[in-house]
């Protein structure tokens, strides 16, 4: 009835995952949800255990999601920001996390600009390490919590229409929620100015709209990015009024479509450019209760790494530590 | 080296046991005033769910059932692993001052009670907890003891004593594996 480490060491992205792996996770998610809801809003998993919060990109949402998981499950937490530490002064990432791992750490989350920082991060040190973001390339709890979200409202995820609205190219968010829900077996489809999608979009098994109406009468649910107007250098979008009036998710839109349309925003929303206000306060919104589920997703993730170290029993049985058995 | 199986209760026997069990769980608490019924995972909350019906059959009350998930709870995380399914944890509203009665298939370490006796505390204060259960296999790692007892069974360390349930198994009955040399 045990299994250790059925996710592996670390959470690197979605892609490497099978959908049982995938659903085993959302699965878990379930009963950490009534944690949050108690009037003590703790349990002694993972006590005893350090987890670092290591971000070398600014975030609140993640890092406030991901400090509340592992609050509630009784992690101690750390936070290095990469603007206060030793990273300002030179030092390599290894270097960083081999620095934090001599101090007996058991895992580290990391967000990080470059692509593939999590991977490099995980072959060379021992702890387990999750993505909370890396580059353009892969936010996989933002994947995990918008399926878990899905699934809370559709009951299901196979056979579900999603469309991913926006700033695909720029968006980790995106590839997450398209390995995800692939796997899951979800249709999906992105729309948005072809500035902003990847021109290797078609292969990533995707339907694409270049008409927002067209993708709103398509779909159950529409996954709208933030336009990332901090990674816009140069000439993606005419001007932000221009990409509402031909892009945003207005009510008037909505109202149009054939069925109800599920929104969702993985946050921070530009209200009046990719949604509307009444749109991300409306009846269908999920957008809250994503970020409710945020906080359970990372606690499933937090407890399906963690533990399972059999030599940790063996020292117990030889007094050599004070092993949790 | 071969499993020798011995049914110790039969679905009749069972019945019997829990009825008996449902009886003094009401007759040591003078009723079912502040009672609640609170079943471990998962097959405490089945046999939870009995006692429960048992107690509406002969009192005309519906005691208030709960489930506990203990999971989160366990000794054992960093040296076993996580156990990849996690059940439902519901207490049925406050449990401050209630006599909250335990139910659980099968008693041996005591290290389950004891992650469900932290557990409980993390709702409230409950005026009194009381542990019953199916069955008493002995072999106990912690100071623990039940109040109500359906049957003991003398089980050595290497045997299992498996409570089969009705929703779960497809049929109820105790069954007692024991591995032997022939």
């Amino acid at each position: 009835m045990t299994a250790a480490a059925p996710l592996g060491k670390d959470l690197l992205g979605l892609e490497p995952l099978s959908g049982e792996q995938i659903t085993l996770i959302l699965d878990t998610a379930e009963p950490f949800k009534e944690i949050s809801e108690r009037a003590i809003k703790k349990v002694p998993t993972l006590r005893g255990s350090t987890v670092v919060n290591l971000f070398f990109e600014n975030s609140t949402r993640t890092r406030v999601s991901f400090e509340f998981a592992e609050k509630r499950l009784s992690a101690d937490t750390v936070n290095v920001a990469a603007s206060a530490s030793s990273v300002s002064k030179g030092e390599t990432l290894v270097d960083t996390a081999r620095n934090l791992e001599a101090m007996r750490i058991d895992m580290v989350v990391m967000r990080h600009p470059s692509s593939g920082a999590a991977a490099f991060l995980a072959e060379r040190i021992e702890s387990n390490v999750i993505n909370a973001g890396d580059g353009t390339h892969e936010h996989p709890t933002q994947g995990l919590l918008d399926l878990l979200t899905l699934r809370d409202h559709f009951n299901k995820i196979e056979g579900l229409r999603v469309c991913i609205c926006g700033d695909v190219l720029h968006s980790r968010v995106a590839r997450s929620n398209i390995w995800g829900l692939r796997k899951l077996g979800a249709e999906v489809a992105v729309c948005g100015p072809r500035s902003l999608l990847p021109s290797a979009i078609d292969e990533m098994g995707v339907t694409v709209f270049s008409r927002i109406e067209d993708a709103i009468e398509w779909s159950d649910a529409l996954n709208v990015l933030r336009l990332q107007l901090e990674r816009m250098t140069s000439g993606y979008i005419p001007s932000l009024r221009e990409y509402n009036r031909y892009f945003g998710v207005t009510r008037e839109r909505l109202e149009r479509a054939p069925r109800d349309v599920l929104i969702l925003h993985p946050g921070p929303m530009n209200r009046g450019v990719e949604i509307d206000s009444d749109v991300a306060d409306g009846p269908h919104s999920v957008i809250l209760p994503q970020v409710t589920n945020g906080v359970a997703v990372r606690m499933a993730v937090l407890y399906l790494l963690s533990g399972g170290r059999p030599e940790m029993a063996e020292a117990a049985k030889t007094g050599k530590s004070g092993g949790a058995a | 080296m071969t499993e020798h199986t011995e049914t110790i209760l039969d679905a009749n026997a069972v019945e019997r046991t829990l009825r008996r069990m449902a009886g003094e769980i009401v007759e040591a608490n003078g009723g079912t005033d502040n009672l609640i019924i609170v079943g471990i995972q998962r097959r405490g909350v089945q046999l939870a769910d009995r006692i429960v019906a048992l107690i509406n059959a002969s009192d005309g009350v519906t005691v208030p059932r709960g489930a506990l998930d203990i999971t989160l709870y366990r000794d054992d995380l960093q040296t076993i692993g996580p156990r990849p399914v996690v059940g439902a944890t519901d207490i049925p509203g406050a449990i401050d001052g209630s006599t909250v009665v335990i139910v659980d298939d099968v008693l041996f370490t005591g290290r389950t009670i004891r992650a469900a006796l932290d557990e409980l505390a993390d709702f409230g204060r409950p005026a009194r907890i009381e542990l019953a259960v199916l069955i008493d296999r002995g072999g106990r790692e912690l100071p623990i003891q039940p109040d109500v007892v359906g049957r003991k069974v003398e089980a050595r360390p290497g045997d299992r004593v498996d409570v089969l349930v009705e929703d779960l198994d497809g049929r109820s009955a105790v069954v007692l594996v024991s591995k032997r040399f022939e």
